[in-house]
């Protein structure tokens, strides 16, 4: 088995926590970056909360958005650099909370960027907050007792959301396990590709675990991953998919 | 060359920003700031720009922040309560050192107010209406011409600063109709900045469009004190009329300095020494314009807002030591007569009459 580091993931020292799923996200963007001959164009934008650590691990032109307004801050430029892939990174908070107008008018508008969500069904940077994504009975500082699905609603599901929209590309991969790595990177190379071929928005959601601030550690956290939020959050392409 | 034609405050400042090479619009419909919207829906497609009517105000401004940081000259508009939803991206911008432009064609009142004009925005515009420690570049026009003069001056400023430019037009002007010289097209090159984003090979040192302050450490605060001091420097602007031997000087900016250029003709004619101080630059307030009013007694500030907001920046440039007044009303622009009247009796009290 061959394994290289993408040149585009530096040294540079990691903020991520041990057995969080960023930095696997990252490693999988810069690799398809570099296998498609896309990283001296590639621009991303990051959010403010976890992901922004990527500022200082990954090698590409990187602009750090507003809480919530990664996915409209790389629509503005994307729609003035239209020769550069632009990726937006960002989480489940951002993207579904705060952000949730600017998710929704991105799947209407099908605006042409790639969007790759981490969900790990709670807010990370701040502590471990409960989410639009956190689980029912799922405990979290802002729910100790566990969610009560009946007073926050259901987990959101991007899939549901997006039904009625033409957009380019939609799937859901998980980062736990090798298997569901190569399959998460896939579908992000479908994403780039299709986003090359100017098909609107490519958007994955990747499931990440949060050792963290699920308080598990790391092989109970992927154990909670595949076992109890896959059953909310099922794997798989919803649109434009075909890869396998 | 440049051409002279009837408009529309709101579009010939639309038509200015194409012409000072802006390609990026974003903006939601409020009035009265929707025309150039409206103006732009079309207008942006014939010179090749990206234009949007984004989902809200927080969108649009983060539209531009997202087009500023890849090097492009960016405009978003709005009015009053749309203007107070600009905050988080202007303050934004101000932390990751971005240009951009953006309008609030002032409306009257807070909360939802109304739609005629006015001017209680002096604040939330002049000292950083969103959070953290910044001000912008605050430019108010007075007329159709300077919507577009002042809009083609602002796309400069905001580049030479790396900082977003505000401009501070009204209902009035907005609406209103006149007769108006544009200026020429210039076009701007979107590669030609160090610090815009664009992709770059490995060996190539990656740009990061951030909070400056994380990359600059302790030298961030001398860095921003000096990018004060030089907007303080370089950039007060204003127009003076009979102001040397003016016992009464108003100051007034926008609409309302319009209707003051008539008080003070009409107060001369009858003998009254009243003169105009007109601001053109709100922040960095024209302090150096008060140096030329030698034999004043009282200032007076006309604002269409009640709390005379204007008057702090007045008692400042003038170390408190002269009177300031305030008249105006947040209902209607004021009455040439009435101002004539209260100059009249502001100057007999300052003369030892009876105070006003």
């Amino acid at each position: 088995m061959k394994l290289k580091a993408p040149e585009r993931v530096t040294f540079n020292k990691s903020g991520f926590c041990p057995g969080c799923g960023h930095g696997v996200a990252g490693r999988l963007i810069a690799e398809v970056a570099e296998e498609m001959g896309l990283a001296d164009k590639l621009i991303t934008t990051v959010d403010v909360a976890c992901g922004s650590l990527h500022l200082e691990d990954w090698h590409f032109d990187t602009v750090m958005a507003a809480h919530g307004r990664t996915l409209v801050t790389a629509i503005g430029l994307k729609k003035v650099r239209k020769d550069n892939p632009v990726l937006a990174y960002y989480g489940d908070g951002a993207g579904y909370a705060i952000g949730m107008a600017e998710t929704i008018h991105a799947g209407l508008r099908n605006d042409n960027v790639i969007a790759i969500v981490v969900n790990n069904a709670i807010y990370g940077m701040t502590g471990g907050q409960m989410a639009p994504t956190t689980l029912p009975g799922q405990k979290t500082t802002s729910s100790p007792y566990g969610k009560d699905a009946a007073r926050f609603g259901k987990p959101f599901r991007i899939e549901d959301a997006y039904s009625g929209f033409d957009i380019g590309y939609l799937a859901r991969g998980a980062l736990v396990g090798a298997a569901n790595i190569n399959r998460a990177k896939k579908m992000i190379r479908k994403a780039f590709e299709k986003h090359m071929d100017n098909q609107g928005l490519c958007y994955v959601e990747l499931l990440s675990p949060c050792p963290t601030n699920w308080n598990l550690a790391p092989l109970k956290a992927k154990g909670f991953l595949l076992d109890e939020m896959t059953k909310h959050f099922p794997l798989g392409e919803f649109k434009g998919g075909d890869a396998k | 060359m440049s051409e002279r034609v009837l408009m529309k405050g709101n579009e010939a400042l639309a038509e200015a920003a194409l012409r000072a090479g802006c390609r990026f619009f974003a903006g939601y419909p409020i009035t009265p700031q929707t025309e150039i919207l409206e103006y732009l829906s079309w207008r942006m497609d014939e010179v090749g720009g990206s234009y949007t009517q984004a989902e809200s105000e927080l969108a649009a401004v983060n539209m531009v922040f997202g087009a500023a940081s890849g090097g492009a000259r960016a405009l978003t508009t709005s009015s009053g309560p749309g203007f107070s939803l600009k905050q988080e991206g202007i303050s934004y911008l101000c932390a990751s050192d971005l240009p951009a432009v953006i309008v609030n064609v002032m409306r009257i009142g807070s909360g939802l107010g109304d739609i005629a004009q006015g001017q209680g925005d002096y604040w939330q515009m002049t000292r950083g209406g969103g959070h953290g420690d910044y001000r912008t570049i605050v430019l108010a026009p007075n007329s159709v011409q300077e919507n577009a003069d002042l809009t083609y001056l602002a796309f400069d400023l905001a580049e030479k600063y790396r900082h977003p430019v505000l401009m501070a037009s009204d209902a009035a002007i907005g609406q209103m109709i006149e007769a108006v010289e544009l200026p020429e097209f210039k076009e701007h090159d979107i590669d030609k900045f160090d610090w815009s984003v664009k992709g770059g090979k490995i060996t190539e040192k990656y740009r990061k469009i951030q909070n400056i302050f994380y990359s600059m450490g302790p030298a961030y605060e001398d860095f921003l004190r000096e990018k004060y001091a030089k907007m303080e420097a370089e950039e007060q602007r204003w127009e003076s009329t009979a102001v040397e031997d003016a016992e009464l000087v108003f100051v007034a900016f926008g609409i309302s300095s319009r209707v003051c250029e008539e008080a003070v003709e009409g107060a001369r004619a009858k003998g009254l020494k009243v003169g105009l101080i007109r601001p053109i630059t709100l922040y960095p307030f024209p302090v150096k314009a008060f140096e030329e009013a030698k034999k004043v007694k009282a200032f007076m500030t006309n604002e269409m807002n009640l709390l005379a907001q204007m008057t702090d920046d007045v008692r400042l440039a003038t170390g408190c030591k002269i009177p300031v007044y305030h008249s105006g009303s947040i209902f209607s622009i004021s009455d040439t007569q009435e101002l004539i009247a209260r100059a009249e009796e502001v100057i007999r009290a300052a003369k030892g009459g009876d105070r006003t």
